[in-house]
């Protein structure tokens, strides 16, 4: 039974401002959710490796294939970086990718759609990173100390890969018929699965006020896809694509884009493991990890032999 | 072959190198045995595409067409491509890979090493700054060489075949021709005699280390140098090449 002087003192230090840490006393539902939010969120920078990873052998010249593999090592570097903030929390790395692969975790829905052209490279870093960031940002001012400067240091990076990703598609908008079209199809295909991947409306979110008070939860769902919005939308006017809803519209009075309805059925299809590539990136992550199974154990028999040799001299 | 001529093939052979092996790398990302080697392995790639790119840009210059490094990366077809027989080998498996980069690598590091005191001022620098990475590089891939060679009996086996695998292909790297001769006279290049000396030492160092046998095989594999490759280059670089060329008017 948890003291509840204990979660009031708790409580008391989160409306102060001052940062939960790994060895501070923390409720058992707050450790929960935080590995739960921060593993998914690990296993999701190593799942969006491999739609990435699908484009750097084709990368349409030498500077863009020297782009995306910056970027793709800097999603690896996130991944470890917050394996390590979840690890602070007493579950080690093993474990977590053993929730990955028997899909007890989850990772973020997007990357179950599939990089089908140069394009969607374009797209992931415009659409996927930006709307990532909305999420991020507001993550970086969470109560868990670990997980919020891991936020401050990947904001940085990842507003980078999200103005490379503009930088893309507007080369692509400004350039030759075919580009264009190229931009304008994967603008398509991923502007709703973007959309859809900041989590479900609020009415639908299982968000607690706990959550909130709290600080692992920051905005709703809702709110941080309407500013997403707001701020993507005139980034697609400026480069000349058209945002594939038509029910889009500007609300003057608001001062917002009001959007047409979101396919929800999709989002939970995907969730559930029917997306077009879920099979593919989990069955990819697996092999990953039984080719190279022989890979770890040499190396940690190795290490084990030299540190006996070490002692032995 | 004058000696700009000479020095432009010299460069491709340089460059296209780079270029292949960093390829077969970047093969790799995200399906890296552990989440550190992805970040390595992506990293090392990284390195290798920008040297060549260093590389096929002087080439572009020093032949004086108008061709800059994109045009030479994505426009040559497989008889015009420079690269080692070795780095186009496929990944194979993890041990089959730092086999490969272990070969290569400490080719990369002597060879280096001794053009950083090229006449040539443009690759002088671009071999200072290449040395510094490769020694990280070669440090990398000595360390798996030890841990799989030393490791248990299935590392140590799948090590021992990478190794025998890919000997035939070391004996080229140390081929010399006309376009050498003449860059050494220049002293634009080293003479390979004195690399290959370097190389078998350090080579044999390691595997003895690692408990790898040094395969005794004496079949040879040649012919980068004329552009005769295996028939794994072809499909690497359709690959490679696919998308810049279907849109030939485009800028990317």
């Amino acid at each position: 039974m948890e003291d509840a002087k204990q979660i009031e003192a708790f409580e008391a230090k989160i409306v102060s401002g001052v940062k939960i840490e790994p060895k501070d006393w923390m409720p058992e539902a707050y450790r929960k959710q935080l590995i739960r939010m921060m593993s998914q969120h690990a296993h999701s920078e190593i799942v969006g490796m491999l739609p990435e990873g699908n484009w750097i052998t084709r990368a349409p010249n030498l500077r863009r294939k020297a782009i995306l593999l910056a970027k793709v090592q800097d999603e690896a570097g996130h991944g470890l970086y917050l394996y390590s903030a979840t690890e602070t929390l007493g579950i080690d790395r093993t474990e977590l990718l053993e929730q990955l692969h028997s899909g007890k975790a989850k990772y973020s829905s997007i990357f179950n759609y599939p990089t089908l052209t140069w394009a969607d490279i374009g797209a992931i870093g415009w659409l996927v990173d930006g709307a990532a960031i909305m999420n991020q940002t507001a993550l970086a001012r969470g109560s868990y100390g670990p997980y919020s400067r891991a936020m401050v240091r990947i904001c940085k990076e990842e507003s980078f890969h999200n103005r490379q990703g503009y930088e893309i598609m507007m080369h692509l908008a400004q350039g030759t018929a075919e580009q264009k079209a190229m931009a304008q199809d994967a603008f398509n295909r991923w502007w709703w699965p973007s959309i859809m991947m900041l989590g479900p409306s609020d009415d639908k979110s299982p968000n607690s006020d706990q959550l909130m008070r709290w600080k692992v939860k920051m905005e709703s769902n809702d709110a941080i896809r309407q500013r997403f919005i707001d701020r993507t939308v005139p980034q697609a006017d400026f480069i000349g694509l058209t945002v594939p809803d038509k029910d889009l519209k500007f609300n003057e009075e608001t001062g917002h884009y009001e959007h047409g309805p979101i396919n929800w059925d999709e989002f939970f299809e995907v969730i559930k493991g029917n997306g077009p590539c879920n099979a593919k990136r989990l069955k990819d992550r697996k092999d990953a990890d039984i080719k190279g199974r022989w890979v770890r154990e040499a190396a940690l028999a190795y290490a084990k032999k030299r540190a006996k040799e070490k002692e032995v001299a | 072959m004058n000696l700009q001529q000479s020095k432009f093939e010299y460069l491709l052979r340089l460059g296209d190198s780079s270029l292949i092996i960093g390829h077969r790398l970047s093969e790799w990302c995200g399906h890296g045995p552990i989440l550190e080697e992805d970040i390595a392995l992506i990293n090392i790639a990284l390195d290798f595409v920008g040297n060549a790119t260093e590389l096929l840009t002087y080439a572009g210059q020093v032949e004086g067409k108008g061709r800059d490094a994109d045009d030479l990366a994505y426009m040559r077809d497989e008889r015009e491509y420079r690269n080692l027989l070795i780095t186009e080998q496929p990944n194979g498996d993890y041990a089959a890979t730092i086999a490969r980069q272990f070969l290569f690598d400490t080719y990369m590091f002597f060879l280096y090493e001794e053009l950083k005191l090229s006449k040539d001022e443009t690759i002088a620098a671009i071999a200072v700054k290449t040395h510094k990475e490769i020694t990280y590089h070669l440090r990398h891939t000595t360390e798996w060489m030890y841990r799989l060679g030393d490791g248990p009996a299935e590392s140590h086996q799948r090590l021992q075949n990478g190794i025998n695998d890919l000997w035939m292909f070391t004996s080229e790297m140390f081929d010399m021709d006309e376009v050498d001769a003449l860059l050494i006279k220049e002293g634009i290049a080293p003479d390979f005699n004195n690399v290959k000396a370097e190389w078998e030492k350090r080579v044999k160092e390691v595997l003895v280390e690692a408990t790898i046998e040094i395969p005794t095989t004496t079949f040879k594999q040649r012919g980068s140098k004329e552009g005769k490759h295996s028939e794994h280059l072809g499909f690497l670089l359709a690959e490679m090449q696919y998308v810049h060329r279907a849109h030939p008017d485009a800028k990317w």
